[in-house]
């Protein structure tokens, strides 16, 4: 049985993966338009594995923004497991792909996609470039952990952007979540006190910081999230339980200089890929995932408030490759017909 | 994990070339692998650069780099040429409407930057150009994009027109229009809300707020940080509604900025300012040439210099000259010229700009140590007028009541005072030389070995 098959299998039966399979597909359409046609046209085109097969595989894994060093091993690998498996028609190479795909981001490790919540309070610290959708992801999960049953609070930290606190306050109204604020200006450390203090006294479940975006080669600025850090560290040991990395879909290669120096300073627990719906493929997540090793724990698939998805790498590539494996599916039936 | 600039990568081609007295085809297409490399990791689109490959090797080949001493230097040279062409065309100052109000529209992704930018470009208009500006916040969408534009407009002192969330952005648009002119407001900026470039349903809105009065400028925000779709995304907006040019956002961050390259490359428009800080006046004219440097990884020279420019009184740079020829530099012109670097932003910034500097190990995270020049500076506010002119009174008692005035220790004190006897030993020398003119006017010999 194919590897796609065996997916779609996984999926089928149990509803509510498979609403969310449908998620997948739906954020994904305009990335599979892109990506997925093109490597179904590729195969079509090619009928035979062979040098320059692999060359235009590259480039389409080039034009998805995994970048150079991470597609190069993707392809050594990829030609090291078609000699293995002895594929000669480009018909069955898609599953091996995808099949790769998986393997990087899975990496070999038990998936730690979930969120690591704790007993008691569990504080959850939202980091990232501007511009990439932290208060709106702060928003929607604010939304998921809600329909979960917790309690949760938000803080707003972003004290430095006009109009932060305020975008903040209507996602609280919108969810219906506390929100602890400040004045405009005000010293972000300071804020992120209050809101655990507060947090603790009241016993919610979660606390959601969402923070300033801050371009990651600014000294200063990451000395200061730092110091917000440190706060939230200092009121409860070992918070923040989470700190989320929110990259932006159609960031390119820079998105690695992000996790990387956020990392140092923050110690980065997962990434938040946002703005997938796009036509941009978010392919430097697998080069981090294969470089940094820091999981992506949620996808944003859309603008409404339970577009917000955790990260299933399986599901991902399979929304990636739907069409295709359809298609290789068919042929399978046929195949099997005669 | 920095990557390496175009000139580095060429590097190792360029030592197996060397021996061989004689560069050939294949050599030439090897280097041309390492400048397609180069161009990928810098975000520009695949695409663009394998046309840009193929015209840079036909002229690669074509020319005399064969025959050249140096065929990296030449190679790099070429393709920064080349890339430094394609960015740039003909400069067009903005377009002003004859009738007023002059219409300018803002477009992009969502979390481009359009907002921010709004402000700024306000802000330029007025400084550079005497307008009055009027912003109009037309994103309804997103939560509280109001009140942001609502805030800029209060810190630059600029009118808002905003009629809140319900009035569809066509309306509020059409209205704003009206308000200026009543006001006799000659600029009017609409921030639009951000929205994918495949969303239909948002595109139309655009293409609505378009037919009210053909606005004389539309430009296309874009996070310069943005990879391989930056070409879906200039040419989607461009089809659906004509953009008239670009503004780059970000650039103040460490990508390469591809972005650039592969947008002019598409759509054929030019790319009129970037943003460079956070600050309401840091929005600035692009300059190509910088670009392909940047792109490159060659180093930001023109804009260090630029910078230094800007920020060095020319009449007192005049006077130091002088100073410097007749060896009556003292303290207190070391203290001026302190002052002066400073000014010109915090020090590791400035380090960045310069050609080379991310290839220096440890230096892509160095923080130099401002407080090493607070330091200096309390030392020699710690000296007496005579001190300060005359150095070589300082004896031992001396020394230990500056160190105890400053809060050092001996060994500081004396460390300055050598190296400010090694700074006036150089420009004695560097006088009888005849230096370029701009050298003399950033002139600061031996400040360097200050923050070792």
């Amino acid at each position: 049985m194919s590897f796609f098959k065996k997916l779609k299998d996984k999926f089928a039966g149990n509803a509510e993966a498979e609403e969310s399979t449908e998620k997948y597909k739906e954020g994904l359409a305009k990335t599979r338009i892109g990506f997925t046609s093109k490597i179904n046209d590729l195969v079509a085109k090619y009928r035979k594995v062979d040098e320059d097969f692999f060359e235009e595989l590259e480039e389409i894994l080039l034009q998805a923004d995994v970048g150079f060093e991470t597609v190069i091993e993707l392809m050594d690998d990829l030609r090291f497991e078609v000699q293995r498996k002895n594929v000669k028609d480009t018909s069955n190479v898609q599953s091996v792909i995808s099949e790769k795909l998986v393997e990087i981001y899975e990496a070999g490790e038990a998936e730690i996609n979930e969120i690591n919540f704790v007993e008691g309070l569990t504080v959850i610290l939202m980091v990232g470039v501007n511009g990439v959708g932290k208060t709106t992801t702060i928003g929607k999960l604010a939304h998921r952990f809600k329909n979960e049953g917790k309690t949760v609070m938000l803080a707003a930290g972003d004290t430095f952007r006009a109009g932060a606190i305020e975008q903040l306050d209507v996602w609280g109204k919108r969810v219906g979540v506390d929100v602890i604020k400040q004045s405009e200006g005000s010293d972000p450390a300071a804020v992120m006190y209050d809101a655990v203090r507060s947090a603790k006294s009241r016993g919610v479940d979660v606390l959601i910081c969402d923070t300033a975006g801050r371009l990651q080669n600014k000294v200063n600025l990451m000395n200061e999230l730092q110091k917000v850090h440190r706060v939230i560290s200092r009121e409860i040991p070992g918070a923040p339980h989470e700190v989320l990395l929110a990259l932006d879909a159609t960031t390119g290669q820079n998105a690695m200089l992000q996790a990387q120096t956020f990392k140092e300073v923050t110690d980065v627990t997962g990434i938040v890929l946002t703005k997938l719906d796009g036509t941009a493929k978010g392919g430097i997540v697998l080069a981090i995932r294969n470089k940094l090793k820091i999981p992506v724990k949620f996808v944003g698939l859309g603008e409404k408030l339970d577009d917000l998805q955790p990260f299933d790498a399986q599901k991902y590539v399979y929304g990636l490759f739907a069409e295709g494996l359809d298609k290789e599916q068919q042929l399978e039936d046929e195949e099997a017909d005669k | 994990m920095a990557f390496e600039g175009l000139s580095e990568r060429l590097q190792g081609t360029m030592t197996k070339i060397k021996g061989k007295g004689k560069v050939n085809e294949a050599d030439v297409k090897e280097m041309m692998r390492e400048v397609r490399f180069a161009l990928i990791e810098a975000d520009v689109n695949l695409k663009v650069v394998k046309e840009f490959v193929k015209k840079i090797s036909e002229r690669a080949i074509g020319q005399d780099v064969m025959d050249s001493l140096t065929p990296g230097q030449q190679v790099v040279k070429i393709v920064k040429d080349e890339l430094t062409e394609l960015m740039g065309g003909e400069e067009r100052k903005i377009e002003f409407s004859t009738k007023q109000p002059t219409v300018i529209m803002m477009v992009g992704l969502q979390g481009a930057g359009k907002t921010t930018t709004t402000g700024k470009l306000a802000n330029l208009l007025r400084r550079k150009h005497n307008r009055k500006p009027l912003l109009v916040a037309a994103d309804v969408y997103r939560p509280a994009a109001i009140q942001q534009l609502e805030t800029i407009g209060k810190q630059l002192s600029l009118p808002v027109f905003s009629k809140g969330t319900d009035m569809s952005p066509v309306e509020i648009a059409r209205q704003a229009i009206e308000h200026a002119k009543a006001e006799h407001l000659d600029t009017v900026i609409i921030d639009t809300a951000g929205r994918l470039h495949v969303d239909e349903a948002l595109m139309q809105e655009l293409k609505d707020i378009r037919a009210l009065k053909e606005p004389d400028e539309i430009f296309l925000v874009v996070d310069s940080m943005t990879g391989q779709d930056a070409v879906n995304v200039a040419q989607n907006f461009d089809e659906a509604i004509g953009i008239t040019g670009v503004v780059l956002t970000k650039l103040d961050g460490d990508t390469r900025g591809g972005a650039a390259l592969s947008i002019r490359a598409v759509t054929q428009k030019p790319i009129k300012f970037v943003g460079m800080g956070e600050k309401m006046d840091a929005l600035e004219a692009f300059h190509p040439e910088r670009m392909a440097s940047r792109i490159l990884g060659m180093g930001d020279m023109l804009s260090l210099i630029e910078k230094a420019q800007s920020n060095v009184d020319e009449v007192k740079a005049k006077e130091l000259e002088e100073k410097f020829r007749t060896s009556t530099f003292t303290f207190d012109d070391f203290l001026e010229q302190m002052s002066q670097v400073k000014q010109m932003g915090p020090l590791d910034e400035i380090l960045k700009m310069l050609p080379g500097a991310n290839k220096i190990k440890g230096l892509e995270n160095a923080k130099v140590d401002e407080g090493q020049m607070d330091r200096v500076e309390a030392i020699i506010y710690s000296m007496t007028k005579k001190e300060k002119t005359t150095p070589e009174i300082i004896n031992a008692n001396r020394k230990k009541r500056i160190a105890k005035g400053s809060g050092t220790n001996i060994q500081d004190v004396n460390r300055l005072l050598k190296q400010f006897e090694d700074m006036k030993k150089m420009m004695k020398q560097m006088s009888g030389m005849n230096t370029k003119k701009g050298r003399k006017k950033m002139g600061m010999p031996g400040l360097d070995s200050l923050f070792k």
